[in-house]
């Protein structure tokens, strides 16, 4: 018998643990000397009051709908990616080099060209890994741990003493072709008659990041690989007794983890910056880990909670711009759901089990 | 390389090495009882900020280091009832905690001293300061020796020395004791432990406390006897080096000691020299930075010595009914 109805299991326990992290986060409000109230109707307003603010919302949200699908995949097969950021890095560097060295005549070509190459650049830094634990038993999250700095180590190399134009002092490639620039939402929803606030840096990407979201749907739930992934991560042993190949099925989860990771830079580094910089993935891979989480892993879920924090983001920028509250309280949410989502699900799941439970036997 | 420059860069090295190997012993008593930590670098950080706002307000470093401990401990202890009383997951739950300190350190830094999440520059008795070993003065006029003796074990603040105390420390603690023993046990069979009516949940939170201690003496460290004050993310990674030094050492205390002494001629070289240039070929600064991270990945690849962690990592512990 299930202890409770499975609408309260994906809804109800995600939101109470959210509902707990946002009033801890309001004591620490108060605690500072502001105002809570003050703060959210700064950061509503900000961040969904008007289509500048949605436009800066949803580009966060497309770098966290990526970072996010990639935890989740890696969590199904019950793998903790937590390299998302050197993968995203990784990416970063495909996505620069396809459109810097390559003359594209037309933006579709060049995002063809740039989502194989962040994808497949993420990949194999999330492959090694994978490969390691399979065959040579490291941990995967110390091993990915790891890659992320090496990661950090090599495109400050390779942007200090490769790809910087000569003459240069910010370590930065050169900017892209004025053909590789992505179309920006306003452009997409002003072709279709509706306005959108110009010189928002949302773009095409959110469009390939919510396709994304369906593709891995569809992996998980609905072909012969994601069954296999998900049985993986239910019971190794049972999927090996099963004939499920344990090494091919941890570096293809990582893979895909690895590939959706990389695929960020789309978004950052092609559809925003337009060159690529030393820190462009700022903690998006890690903020994954908390959409994961609060999206229960499932690419729905995901959608929701990336969203959620793309609002945080850009409500935490607004924060910063018109109160003296700093951006790092966005910080510090992240941490409460990372924690209350991840680390003490059990906590909040037992007494609303318990309720439940209750509630049947009175009937 | 003249003598005078080895020395110098040694005696760096010793301060560098510090704040890895107290965390590095951290990680490794908290590993050891079979609770991962990889919130060590979130210990440090709320430990360093505590202790030079501490230190900043009194004017005492003591204070200081009391208040470090006391913030490290507090992380410790949200680790502890997470990962071992309800039984979450120990890697989210150090991710959280690195997460939290990163936010909170800035957020009341910049609400206290309004300097960008900075505090004020430590001065005098608020700071660490150095420590002259007897006879320093008058040996330092010896050749060699007395260099060494004068300029690189002489000389430093009392944490770096009471680090190195704690190696020998933990190794008897963990090897020598009845209270040890039972730590390594439960971080290898629980089930042992428990069989022998001794409480697996005690334990594990007494080596988490310990392993919060600890955090709390080198993030003091880093705050008020390296540097003069407290800067936004200060640890900057120094908490996964030392994560990647307890793999290095094979979760061993002798071990950790030189491991950490390695990583830490690795940054003293990494900031000394930047490029270096061997002539043929020139060794980028970066590749320096990130030696650590792959001589890590290498050796828990198991291609140079294999690293085997406790049996019973990352696992909570269910009590049988």
């Amino acid at each position: 018998m299930e202890k409770m109805p499975r609408w309260a299991d994906v809804l109800l326990v995600p939101l109470i643990s959210l509902l707990i992290a946002f009033a801890i986060s309001a004591l620490v409000i108060l605690a500072i000397g502001e105002d809570p109230v003050n703060a959210m109707t700064v950061m509503v307003t900000g961040a969904l009051g008007s289509t500048y603010g949605w436009g800066y919302t949803l580009y966060y949200a497309t770098n966290f709908m990526f970072t996010g699908l990639a935890v989740s995949v890696a969590f199904h097969a019950s793998l903790f990616n937590i390299g998302g950021e050197g993968q995203a890095t990784l990416g970063g560097l495909g996505v620069a080099l396809v459109c810097l060295f390559i003359p594209w005549p037309h933006w579709s070509l060049a995002l063809a060209a740039a989502i194989l190459a962040s994808a497949m650049f993420g990949a194999i830094w999330a492959a090694i890994p994978a490969w390691l634990q399979a065959k040579r038993g490291s941990h995967i999250v110390i091993t990915t741990i790891m890659f992320n700095f090496i990661a950090a180590a090599l495109l400050n190399y390779l942007l200090v003493n490769v790809l910087r134009p000569k003459g240069s002092m910010d370590p930065a490639t050169a900017r892209f072709p004025e053909a590789t620039n992505l179309p920006a939402l306003s452009e997409m929803l002003g072709a279709v008659g509706i306005p959108f606030a110009k010189s928002t840096p949302a773009n095409i990407s959110l469009l390939i990041a919510m396709i994304c979201c369906v593709l891995v749907w569809g992996l998980l739930w609905h072909t012969r690989l994601g069954y296999q992934l998900r049985a993986f991560g239910k019971s190794e042993k049972a999927a090996v007794y099963a004939g499920i190949n344990p090494v091919r099925i941890t570096v293809l989860a990582m893979v895909i983890s690895g590939g959706l990771a990389g695929m960020m830079a789309i978004n950052t580094v092609q559809g925003e910056a337009n060159r690529l910089l030393l820190n462009s993935v700022e903690g998006a891979g890690f903020i994954g880990i908390a959409v994961a989480l609060m999206g229960r892993s499932h690419p729905l879920g995901v959608f929701l909670a990336a969203i959620l924090f793309g609002f945080l983001y850009q409500g935490g920028a607004e924060l910063a711009l018109w109160t003296s509250i700093p951006r790092e309280l966005i910080t510090v949410i992240q941490a409460l759901v990372i924690l209350f989502t991840g680390a003490l699900e059990y906590m909040v799941r037992r007494p609303v089990e318990n309720l439940f439970l209750m509630l049947r036997k009175g009937r | 390389m003249d003598f005078a420059t080895l020395i110098t860069l040694l005696d760096s090295t010793v301060r560098l090495a510090t704040p890895l190997l107290l965390a590095c012993l951290a990680g490794l008593f908290s590993e050891r009882a079979g609770v991962f930590d990889i919130g060590l670098e979130g210990k440090m950080l709320a430990a360093a900020f505590a202790s030079a706002a501490t230190a900043a307000v009194t004017g005492s470093v003591w204070l200081g280091l009391c208040a470090g401990i006391g913030a490290s401990l507090a992380l410790a202890a949200v680790h502890g009832v997470a990962s071992i009383t309800f039984r979450g997951n120990q890697l989210i739950s150090g991710v959280a905690i690195n997460f939290l300190a990163s936010g909170l350190t800035v957020l009341l830094g910049q609400n206290w001293f309004g300097l960008g999440g900075r505090t004020p520059t430590l001065e005098g008795a608020a700071r660490f300061s150095e420590v002259r070993l007897p006879f320093a003065d008058a040996l330092s006029g010896v050749p060699v020796l007395g260099t060494v003796y004068a300029d690189l074990i002489s000389g430093h603040t009392i944490l770096v020395y009471v680090a190195l105390a704690l190696v020998p420390a933990s190794a008897w603690l963990l090897y020598r004791t009845r209270f040890g023993l039972r730590l390594r046990a439960v971080g290898e069979n629980p089930a042992a432990v428990d069989t022998a009516g001794v409480s697996v949940v005690g334990i594990r939170f007494a080596a988490v406390a310990i392993a919060g201690v600890l955090c709390g003496l080198a993030g003091a460290y880093l705050a008020t006897g390296l540097a003069a004050g407290f800067g936004r993310e200060m640890t900057a990674g120094k908490g996964f080096i030392a994560l990647a030094a307890l793999i290095f050492a094979k979760w061993r205390p002798w071990y950790a000691l030189s491991a950490c002494l390695l990583f830490g001629l690795l940054e003293a070289v990494a900031i000394r020299y930047q490029n270096i240039d061997l002539g043929l070929i020139v060794i980028p600064v970066q590749l320096t930075q990130a030696l650590p991270y792959i001589l890590t990945v290498v050796i828990l690849a198991g291609f140079v010595g294999k690293a085997i962690p406790p049996r019973a990592g990352g696992e909570p512990y269910v009590k049988e009914r």
